[in-house]
């Protein structure tokens, strides 16, 4: 039994990735798209890109790959999956990109609205229960994870991760996107309670890095977001300044760089 | 991120997906909840995890909360759905003790209630996808039920759902009886969970036990369960086997 429902899942894999690319050339593109979404129906599905959140004693720090694909091309090599909702409140974007894309824009709209009625800024948890509804209450249709993570007065830096179906969950860190995967183990090991802003900030690199290395949905730069008492801080960290990892090598301008240098490079198999 | 096209192909016999919900699948779920009366009250226990597919994505899901003064509700299933429950059961709660009569709601009626709700939702082929364990004491009367995501409920001295439904129940039966103490009833709970843990791929190795007695209710803090592992078929498992 276990061998069938393996020979079935590289089935599906390889059935879905032929008809994204059939999906993307054909404008009556539902039936495939249905299709694909059957094959998926009861195992939940990964979305392409790495999020992150994580809290740390005095804030948040947010971050996200910026790879955005249409099958298996990449639409925007540099993407911003990291939305601001309110000055202090920002959310993290993982799946379609329209349906988070909406859900964003509906919720800044509503928190615009409450802020003035509530005449200060609105809390991290009064976003993220905003993002939950609308996520579980249109649970049949949209397709998106999200991260929200800010910075208000009562509660200090707070994290609330809201996967597919739209369950509310506050966490002293999240991981969300098909990048995410990879990282459970890694979080497991390197995440420990009271870091300090810097620490924070390495880490999230560190493991969008990673999850960049292994995920082919992920990939482009890493964008992080803190957030805390004194305001936002928006980075950047272009994929050619990240760390290298297992098997990947210093990137050249060419081979005759290599070539013409006065001692052979030895060779790395 | 994927560009996915709408979920309803153009050929559907549908009406407008806006209009009404159809059946869902879960994707955060939670496993067994196990419940049982004791000489006080009634003993839930429930471990933390919610999953996400195949993953132990969470591992500090509280799925018991008190519910007024008299109750726990205690959930396996999709942890949205619990939440909404939750919402649904605190304006309950709210507009019962709005009255200000002296009266409130006991478990009997609270699972009266959960069971219409799943009950309708099911009708509607919308279901609610949990199973749910509702326990409480009201002027000493001890009540412990369970309602199903298609509205299948029933009372009993002990309670699972999930798969504790398969390995906790035929413990309890043969082990649970009238007035167990505290302590053995707590005994007898972790010996279920310990099974659980062992055979359930769902269940985590971190889990809560509530309490509710006349006096209220306590959720304990979580901790875990020792498991044993020396048996020497355990060690040696192809001892005296030919050809393994």
């Amino acid at each position: 039994m276990k061998t069938e429902r393996k020979l079935e899942k590289q089935a599906r894999t390889v059935r879905s990735g032929y008809l994204y690319i059939l999906s993307l050339a054909l404008s009556a593109s539902r039936d495939t798209a249905k299709m694909d979404l059957n094959m998926d129906s009861n195992a939940p599905h990964s979305m392409g890109t790495t999020i992150i959140g994580v809290t740390y004693n005095g804030g948040v720090v947010l971050g996200a790959d910026s790879r955005t694909s249409t099958g298996m091309y990449v639409a925007n090599r540099a993407s911003d999956k990291i939305t601001q909702l309110t000055d202090n409140v920002y959310v993290c974007r993982s799946g379609s990109a329209a349906d988070s894309q909406v859900v964003s824009d509906y919720v800044r709209y509503f928190l615009h609205q409450h802020t003035i009625q509530l005449g200060q800024p609105a809390t991290v948890k009064v976003a993220a229960n905003l993002i939950r509804l609308l996520s579980y209450n249109n649970k049949n249709m949209l397709e998106t994870g999200l991260i929200v993570g800010g910075w208000d007065k009562y509660e200090g830096g707070k994290i609330f991760g809201i996967p597919l179906g739209g369950t509310l969950i506050e966490q002293p860190f999240a991981i969300g996107g098909s990048g995410s995967s990879y990282l459970y183990g890694f979080f497991d090991q390197a995440w420990k309670e009271g870091m300090t802003k810097d620490e924070a900030e390495q880490l999230v690199v560190k493991a969008v890095s990673l999850a960049i290395a292994r995920d082919g949905a992920s990939g482009g730069v890493v964008r992080t977001v803190v957030i805390n008492s004194e305001g936002v801080t928006r980075n950047f960290y272009p994929g050619d300044k990240l760390q290298l990892w297992h098997e990947e090598l210093e990137p050249q301008n060419s081979l005759l760089d290599i070539l013409n240098s006065p001692t052979p490079e030895p060779m790395n198999i | 991120m994927q560009f996915m096209a709408s979920k309803q192909p153009e050929n559907s016999l549908l009406g407008p997906e806006s209009d009404s919900q159809r059946t869902l699948y879960p994707y955060v779920t939670g496993t067994s909840v196990v419940a049982l009366k004791y000489k006080d009250g009634i003993l839930m226990a429930a471990d933390m995890g919610g999953s996400y597919g195949s993953t132990l994505r969470y591992k500090s899901v509280e799925r018991m909360k008190p519910i007024g003064k008299h109750s726990l509700l205690g959930a396996s299933g999709e942890i949205s759905d619990f939440q909404e429950i939750l919402h649904y059961l605190d304006e309950l709660i709210l507009y019962d003790n709005m009255w200000d009569d002296g009266n409130s709601l006991g478990p009997k009626e609270v699972h009266n209630y959960l069971t219409r709700v799943m009950y309708n939702r099911r009708n509607k082929f919308n279901p609610l996808w949990n199973s749910l364990v509702l326990g409480g004491v009201k002027n000493g009367q001890k009540y412990l039920g369970t309602v199903s995501m298609i509205g299948v409920n029933f009372e009993d001295n002990h309670v699972a759902t999930g798969f504790g439904n398969h390995l906790a129940r035929p413990i309890l039966r043969q082990e649970w009886h009238e007035n167990l103490s505290f302590e053995d009833g707590v005994r007898l709970l972790e010996k279920c969970m310990r099974v659980l843990l062992y055979r359930d791929r769902s269940a985590i190795n971190k889990l809560q036990i509530a309490k509710i007695t006349e006096e209220g209710s306590t959720i304990s803090q979580p901790y875990s369960l020792k498991t044993y592992w020396e048996f020497s078929a355990f060690a040696n498992p192809a001892q005296g086997a030919v050809g393994s």
